[in-house]
């Protein structure tokens, strides 16, 4: 087998098109910048009393914008296409990793070919599709969860173990045929070796899987700890606002990063304190969905009572199997009951990561919440006699849907940072874990001369936290729009 | 406004307090504390040996006696050592008791030994930070006046060409965190294999002799991550000005462009940066801690992690309360310089 280079047979053709059409997007980013800084056109009014006015240079920096921001994509289209078509190998680097992807491109195409079919009826979402920022954001997010989503699920996409080390592969550099491959097994490492001999672009892929299932699932409890908590602190104020808001400052005033090395050593593990924090922080969703349904169903007797008691169950099972974890001081029920066992320093990462992002949405949500208290519709609950809980979780919380979807798009964002900078420290997660903070640690000792172990991992978690800021960019434009 | 202040910082104190406490204890666990005990002394010893080495050495006490000694507000502990020489938390080498200190905490400016470098705390943190205060006055010196252009040149016409490629930008740059665009500028402008080979991937050298090729990096890392958010929060407030009445009645005057935007939009529309560059601190020094792990530059963040690292207690602890206090005092500089800049506020 020869090493594959980057862009193989396809090069020769593509590569020209991508530079011209990359020179040509940024001549006329650049001419546009320049053309607004220029006076507005002017207006010529014509005989028969109507004005005109002509496009001038930003038209023309416009539509120049334009064409050559679709000549990139068609380049880049081509790519994918071409690799994923033309046989194994003649397409170099980029038409096999466009392959592996295969399953992803399919499935991108279907979403975002229905949901721009069907846009008018989607609301929120539908809008989406009108800003170019927010496709773009979406498209990147999506990328990674149908990724992360076929790795785990069928195991598509890797070409090797992530954790397997291959003689003869330390450090290897993109594109080297696998020496005394084993029987079955892919011909190449794609980007690369690393210092252990472990192919990055499976590494790459199975840490996507981590932290696209940790990092939304971190920020949905992180906004049930801190809307639990800051909607009553705005609603009813006076002593428990006082309370809660010193606390969330005592905690948004450490430093993250001392925080995550006092939290997150084995010393502290075996005292148990963060099990013990679990047990606490995972208590209150559990808290949001009783409350949020008892205040719902208070007044029909039939169903309030069933519907409160499956609740409880379903949830509580599930809050005690994730607390009680066999190794920590916190294991109280028989295997046999225990639904799961989350592996090794995942669940001390989460419950930090949890730990460190609610107050800043106990903020928020207490911002927003002291603002909307003033509203009629509140007012008016209150004449009606509604009860607290139904007015803070059913009137308000509901009107403040907008703001919190679009920081819980940037939060996600901010939490894979997080689980990355633990990892970058090597705390929680296990050393020989993918996920990308881990990696990217790994990676740097060697980053002078052997820098693509640790790029790889880096331009994925920037494509993904990019992705979710236009994301959340997008969604603020158009929802703003109402 | 004096009672706003003293209130201020009455719960500024009540904070620090707290904080300090928490990590008081958590570095005082029951684990750490055998850590130690099995550093000082060897690995290989008994539990009981262990038990007896923590009382002599006064780690036995309750945690808010000794959280009161290493504050300096209750007396150190003393004691005999096992050839019946005194020994205490303040008793040095050769000293009687009676010489010795009654109180040695921070309070009284004792911050302790480190075990990692052997050398007192105060000393390891004063040399780190006037390293970091060198690295910080060049980020603040690139940060600032880069992201205030980048706002006011987005915020002042919202929706143009020019804010939407400045906002993309702001974006793309909240969006790469320290870690990841670190790794990206060594191997773009230093690495030996495919780089430019501009700037030197380390910054060790930098610490006697600051240079252009050795310290951009560090500085452009920290800078860029922090450049987008303030630059987002200037350009929010920019374009919130740009709509107001006294904008309006300007431009209808015939002020030119410039003069609105210089004269008139740009004093108001800086109040909220300041709060947010005043806020930006503690994540600063989540940055910094990155930057000089990554660029091997042994300043305040290098010695967090060493001291965190190696379970050196005070050093940590010390480090601990230096930060806790930059961040609050941050906080407070950026809460009365809001009320003082913002007119619309008055406190009676």
């Amino acid at each position: 087998m020869d090493a594959l280079t980057w862009t193989g047979s396809l090069g020769t053709v593509l590569n020209p098109l991508l530079w011209v059409s990359v020179a040509l997007l940024l001549l006329a980013v650049a001419g546009q910048v320049l053309a607004s800084l220029l006076p507005a056109p002017q207006m010529r009014p014509r005989p028969d009393g109507t004005l005109v006015a002509t496009t001038g240079l930003r038209g023309l920096a416009d539509t120049a914008g334009r064409f050559a921001l679709l000549a990139l994509l068609a380049v880049l289209l081509a790519y994918i296409v071409a690799g994923a078509l033309m046989p194994y190998g003649s397409a170099g680097i980029v038409g096999a990793v466009a392959r592996r992807f295969a399953p992803v491109w399919i499935s991108l195409a279907l979403v975002f070919a229905l949901s721009i079919h069907f846009r008018r009826r989607l609301g929120l979402f539908g809008r989406l599709f009108d800003s170019t920022i927010g496709m773009i954001g979406f498209g990147l997010v999506l990328f990674w969860v149908f990724t992360a989503l076929y790795f785990t699920a069928f195991g598509w996409i890797a070409t090797h173990d992530p954790l397997s080390q291959l003689s003869g592969m330390k450090n290897v550099l993109p594109g080297e045929p696998v020496a005394m491959a084993p029987e079955g097994a892919w011909p190449h490492y794609l980007l690369g070796g690393d210092n252990l001999a472990r192919d990055v672009f499976s590494r790459m892929v199975a840490g996507s899987a981590i932290v696209v299932l940790i990092a939304p699932l971190a920020t949905l409890f992180a906004f049930m700890v801190g809307i639990t908590l800051g909607l009553p602190a705005a609603y009813f104020g006076g002593r428990l606002d006082q309370i809660l808001s010193f606390l969330a400052n005592l905690v948004l005033a450490f430093p993250v990063i001392l925080l995550f090395y006092l939290l997150v050593t084995p010393e502290i593990v075996q005292t148990g304190i963060p099990s013990f924090m679990a047990m606490v922080l995972f208590v209150f969703p559990i808290l949001f969905l009783a409350v949020l349904l008892d205040s719902r169903y208070r007044t029909d007797r039939r169903k309030r009572w069933p519907i409160l008691a499956v609740t409880l169950a379903v949830t509580g099972w599930l809050y005690l199997s994730l607390v009680s974890q066999p190794g920590t001081p916190v294991n109280f029920l028989h295997p046999d009951v225990d639904l799961f066992n989350i592996p090794g320093g995942i669940l001390i990462v989460f419950v930090s990561v949890v730990f460190v992002n609610s107050p800043t949405v106990f903020r928020i949500g207490r911002g927003l919440a002291l603002d909307l208290a003033t509203r009629d519709y509140v007012a008016a609950a209150q004449t009606r006699g509604e009860r607290p809980w139904y007015i803070m979780l059913w009137e308000m919380l509901p009107n403040a849907r907008g703001p919190l979807i679009v920081d819980f798009c940037l939060r996600i964002g901010y939490t894979t940072i997080l689980l990355g900078t633990l990892g970058f420290f090597g705390l929680g997660l296990p050393p020989e874990s993918p996920d990308w903070g881990t990696t990217i640690n790994d990676g740097r000792r060697f980053l002078s001369i052997y820098p693509h172990a640790a790029i790889v991992p880096a331009l994925a978690l920037l494509s993904l936290v990019l992705g979710l800021n236009l994301l959340a960019d997008g969604l603020r434009e158009e929802s703003l729009k109402d | 406004m004096l009672r706003f202040i003293a209130g201020r910082i009455l719960t500024m104190l009540l904070t620090a307090l707290c904080l300090t406490f928490v990590v008081f204890f958590l570095t005082n666990l029951g684990p750490n504390l055998e850590k130690v005990a099995k550093s000082e002394i060897g690995v290989r010893i008994s539990d009981a040996e262990v038990e007896s080495w923590l009382a002599r050495n006064g780690y036995a006490q309750p945690v808010l006696v000794r959280y009161g000694e290493w504050l300096g507000v209750l007396p150190g502990w003393t004691g005999e050592a096992a050839d019946g020489t005194p020994t205490g938390r303040c008793v040095a080498q050769d000293q009687s008791l009676e010489e010795a200190d009654r109180f040695c905490g921070i309070l009284q400016g004792d911050w302790g030994y480190s075990t990692v470098f052997r050398a007192p705390v105060s000393e390891i943190i004063a040399r780190s930070l006037a390293l970091t205060g060198k690295l910080m006055f060049w980020v603040m010196a690139v940060m600032v006046p880069g992201a205030l252009l980048l706002g006011v040149l987005a915020g002042m016409r919202e929706g143009s060409r020019l804010d939407r490629s400045l906002s993309t930008f702001a974006i793309t740059t909240t969006a790469t965190p320290e870690y990841v665009s670190g790794v990206v500028f060594i191997a773009v402008f230093a690495s030996t294999a495919v780089g430019l080979r501009w700037f030197n991937g380390s910054a060790t050298s930098a610490m006697e002799d600051i240079t252009f090729v050795n310290f951009t990096l560090p500085v452009m890392t920290i800078a860029l991550y922090g450049m987008g958010y303030i630059a987002r929060m200037t350009r929010a407030s920019m374009a919130e000005v740009m709509t107001a009445q006294y904008i309006r009645t300007a431009r209808l005057k015939g002020v030119r462009f410039r003069d609105i935007v210089l004269r008139h939009a740009l004093r108001n529309a800086l109040i909220a940066p300041f709060t947010v560059i005043m806020l930006q601190f503690p994540w600063l020094l989540n940055g910094v801690v990155i930057v000089e792990t990554l660029f091997n530059y042994k300043g305040f963040g290098w010695t967090l992690v060493q001291a965190a690292g190696n379970n050196d207690i005070e050093l940590l602890l010390g480090v601990s309360v230096v930060s806790v206090f930059v961040v609050l005092v941050t906080q407070l500089i950026s809460d009365i310089g809001y009320v003082y800049l913002n007119p619309r506020i008055r406190i009676s």
